[in-house]
């Protein structure tokens, strides 16, 4: 089974990064953008082929490694 | 007094911290990463500066939760004290040992020069040193030191005076000038609750002679070491 997980800085969470690509963006004259948030994605490949196993697999490695909670949320999708 | 550095792959302020602390008096020794314990009556931990694991995913998450520090949160739970400079302070906040975290400075740049900072308190085994309020001449070297935490955190750390140092001027100062990575207050480190952890961004390390430029930093680990009893 495989997943992808999308971490983003959570709402009000000052992203200097996606910022700075803003203004590049605007720079190198590409219109119509209002704003830009910096995030990540992980692909994972999971051993499981059952659904609550690896939603529950991927809670864990978000909770504990692949987001800070404190200014990030995630998401979890099953591919 | 013993001390342990704890020596991710990445860290490259180890050996500045061992000079600063045997300098002073302790025993000093590097500890791998992938130890389970600590050596036998460590007294003081210390997480130095680098870019443990390259920074790889956010400063200091994989060093964060390194196998040594499952010991180091033992060790800190007991009341033993714990150091973390630069990236050091980050993989506290990363490991759960202090709240809040370093983010991206705000002005975007890598920012390295030499900084004044302001002693909030005295009456702490890592400031006693110091004077209250005094305007220490240290450095900073760090592109995410940026200090981030909610609201509720920010007052909690405030009303319980569990902020360790501020950028200031000079004169002990807090302007905006001085706080050039953008930190909530001017935060430039923080205490646990129980005083016993402590993390910041600048390095009292790289201070410690006049050699190289001065030694403001020199007050810390002399704090440090006569906290406790001189071995006999």
């Amino acid at each position: 089974m495989k997943a992808r997980v999308t971490v983003t800085l959570k709402n009000g969470v000052l992203d200097p990064q996606g910022k700075a690509i803003e203004g590049a963006l605007k720079s190198l004259g590409v219109e119509g953008i209002d704003g830009v948030r910096q995030g990540k994605v992980f692909d994972i490949e999971l051993g499981t082929a059952d659904k609550a196993q690896a939603e529950a697999q991927l809670k864990a490695a978000c909770e504990k490694l692949l987001a800070n909670t404190v200014i990030e949320n995630y998401r979890v999708e099953l591919t | 007094m013993k001390s342990a550095i704890i020596v991710f792959p990445g860290s490259n302020r180890e050996g500045d911290m061992v000079r600063a602390l045997t300098s002073a008096g302790s025993d000093a020794q590097k500890v791998w990463h992938a130890e389970t314990e600590l050596p036998k009556g460590t007294d003081l931990v210390v997480l130095p500066g680098g870019f443990s694991y390259g920074d790889y995913l956010r400063c200091g998450a994989i060093a964060g939760r390194a196998t040594v520090m499952d010991a180091v949160r033992a060790h800190a739970a007991r009341g033993g004290l714990v150091l973390g400079v630069c990236n050091g302070f980050q993989i506290l906040c990363e490991a759960g040992l202090l709240p809040g975290i370093l983010m991206r400075n705000a002005n975007l740049k890598f920012i390295c020069h030499r900084q004044f900072l302001r002693v909030e308190r005295s009456d702490t085994a890592f400031t006693r040193a110091y004077a209250k309020g005094q305007a220490i001449d240290v450095c900073v070297a760090h592109g995410e030191g940026n200090y981030t935490a909610d609201e509720e955190t920010l007052k909690r750390l405030e009303g319980e005076g569990l902020v360790a140092f501020r950028y200031s001027d000079a004169q002990g100062h807090t302007t905006p000038d001085a706080n050039r990575n953008g930190s909530m207050n001017a935060i430039a480190g923080i205490y646990s609750t129980k005083l016993n952890v402590l993390g910041m961004m600048p390095h009292p390390e790289n201070l410690i002679e006049d050699l190289v430029g001065g030694t403001d930093g020199r007050g810390l680990f002399e704090s440090l070491v006569s906290s406790f009893p001189k071995a006999a």
